[in-house]
């Protein structure tokens, strides 16, 4: 028995001669909040396009619940409702008529609609036309959207993106209740850790098309270790006296400079090896850093 | 079939608040209706003409007939097949509509079944406001002789040329308006399409019946009745069929060409 909701096996795919993809190995668990991280133009959005079938793959890459998509384009797609890029909705239409076609389509029953305007907070707007909605508004009706068939895997490209905080909050919070109220799998994009880290429990960090990073958060927490800050008064001598002793100095900045240490003791011998050749420490100490710059250490890394 | 019926469904309920739906409807009743303004007041000078009932007929509803076949036809296609198409374009939708569960052939021939049903509609209203207003001019004006003859077999099938003689310009714009989501291109190709299809069919050149745009001008000049009875001519000559033909074909292309479509 397969237990992800999402897997590809080696996928790669190029636009003309410029790969977009490279070599991807998605493992989505069931059940989980799979947050799937990246700078802009990292490749989120394509993937997500492929997971949908908007961009043909071959045979055997993509599996949705263990079924491969090409070959079983219609029955994955009854399991998913999505959200990608910005949300698509028919400007000339109103909130409530955009639900009513997509319910159409998918035959679901004319009451759900308004269950879910209420869900998004769209009540009050449900007769005005979406064109005129402000973009958090056009987010939360395409959340709508996507939730209308109450689909158990949910593909959600960036889904906070022109909410104002409550918002975010709101969308985070819906988020969490699907998946442990609903025990629905949902993939969530966006280009800032913050914003994932509190609601995913799966991280999956792709760069230029390749996954950098995937796992459970606490692995990627782990990943994390702490640096030591050095201030002196000449912090070029220094990287030369530390770098001699085989010291790995992670990085520089105007005042500062950042460095790998094992333990306390160790803190220590640094000190004492730049005073002894005749530099003066101002200042030493340890950093944790926070994921951020972790997520931003992995993508800059390739 | 159930997907294709719920996809056409859906086309009527995101298009019925826009122009394509309701040109249809408004393109007739405008047209028609200022036709028949036009012999109301201008009864006296229609009527010194003394036409027998079925030159009248044959005065009043070509007026309509000309129009529509030879310039508004072609443009209604033209931006109809636009417009169809556009509703996705411009709304970013196509990449929600292709990840809907629904097999991708349902969505495109509902979309083409609507744009034929459009068309389809639109020449009825034409067949049917003509008709009855015909009638009711007689019934206002009893001196005009529209009594004397009925119409309906002669613009009946008049009607259904002009609808199966649209079917190849409707299938190049609807390619046309699916690849590209701009409207000069297809407008632009259409214009030009159009005029070509008007000259190339007035100075009768053998080979613009191979012309998809000039089809309706040929289908409008060519149905010459065969013996003395002016009802007796074929509704499907050649010219229809070439355009069926290229309906059918362009149909099916259009299907391959959007299979092999990415949406980006």
């Amino acid at each position: 028995m397969n237990n992800f909701a999402i897997q590809t096996v080696d996928l790669s795919y190029n636009f003309g001669s410029q790969v977009i993809i490279k070599d991807l190995n998605l493992n989505v668990p069931k059940g989980s909040i799979y947050g799937f991280l990246g700078p802009n133009g990292a490749g989120k959005t394509t993937t997500i396009k492929i997971l949908l079938n908007l961009l043909r793959t071959p045979n055997d890459t993509v599996f949705i619940f263990g079924k491969d998509i090409n070959t079983h384009r219609i029955e994955c797609l009854k399991k998913m409702g999505s959200l990608v890029e910005q949300p698509a909705i028919y400007g000339h239409l109103t909130g409530k008529e955009n639900l009513r076609n997509r319910a159409l389509l998918l035959g679901i029953r004319k009451s759900k609609c308004d269950e879910l305007l209420k869900l998004v907070g769209l009540n009050d707007a449900a007769n005005k036309k979406a064109g005129k909605y402000s973009l958090g508004m056009k987010q939360r009706l395409g959340i709508a959207l996507a939730l209308l068939s109450d689909p158990d895997l949910l593909l959600l490209d960036e889904p906070t993106n022109g909410l104002d905080p409550n918002g975010i909050i709101e969308i985070r919070n819906l988020m969490i209740e699907l998946a442990e109220k609903h025990q629905k799998t949902i993939l969530v994009s966006s280009h800032l850790l913050a914003e994932i880290e509190k609601t995913a429990t799966h991280i999956g960090i792709i760069n230029k098309g390749a996954l950098l990073f995937q796992g459970e958060v606490s692995e990627l927490r782990n990943l994390n270790k702490p640096a030591l800050k050095i201030e002196t008064n000449n912090n070029n001598l220094s990287i030369q006296i530390l770098a001699q002793k085989g010291i790995e100095i992670l990085r520089k900045d105007t005042g500062s400079i950042y460095l790998t240490y094992q333990d306390k003791t160790n803190i220590a011998q640094i000190n004492a090896l730049l005073v002894t050749n005749g530099i003066d420490v101002y200042g030493i100490g340890t950093e944790n850093k926070d994921l951020e710059n972790l997520f931003l250490d992995i993508t800059s890394k390739n | 079939m159930k997907q294709f019926y719920i996809a056409l469904l859906s086309e009527f309920y995101k298009s019925r608040k826009t122009l394509a739906f309701w040109a249809a409807i408004i393109l007739p009743v405008l047209i028609c209706g200022s036709i028949t303004l036009g012999f109301y007041f201008n009864a006296e000078k229609i009527l010194k003409s003394n036409y027998p009932g079925m030159i009248l007929w044959a005065q009043f509803s070509g007026a309509s007939l000309n129009i529509m076949g030879l310039l508004i036809l072609p443009f209604y296609v033209i931006f109809m097949a636009f417009s169809i198409n556009n509703i996705e374009h411009k709304n970013d939708t196509w990449k929600t509509l292709f990840s809907q569960p629904l097999n991708k052939f349902s969505i495109y021939a509902a979309k083409y079944a609507y744009a034929v049903l459009l068309i389809f509609i639109c020449l009825l209203l034409f067949f049917g406001i003509t008709y009855l207003s015909g009638y009711l001019l007689q019934s206002l004006i009893p001196e005009y002789t529209f009594k004397d003859y009925n119409p309906s077999i002669i613009l009946s099938k008049f009607y259904t040329r002009l609808f199966f003689s649209s079917l190849g310009i409707l299938s190049i714009q609807f390619i046309l308006s699916l690849i590209w989501s701009d409207f000069l291109k297809p407008m632009g190709i259409g214009f030009v399409g159009t005029i070509m299809g008007i000259i190339t069919a007035n100075v009768q050149w053998k080979y613009a019946q191979y012309i998809a745009y000039a089809i309706p001008t040929i289908t409008l000049r060519s149905a010459k009745p065969k013996g003395s009875n002016p009802e007796d001519f074929q509704i499907f000559s050649n010219d229809i069929y070439i355009s069926i033909a290229y309906g059918v074909l362009l149909f099916i292309i259009g299907y391959f060409i959007l299979t092999k479509k990415n949406i980006k």
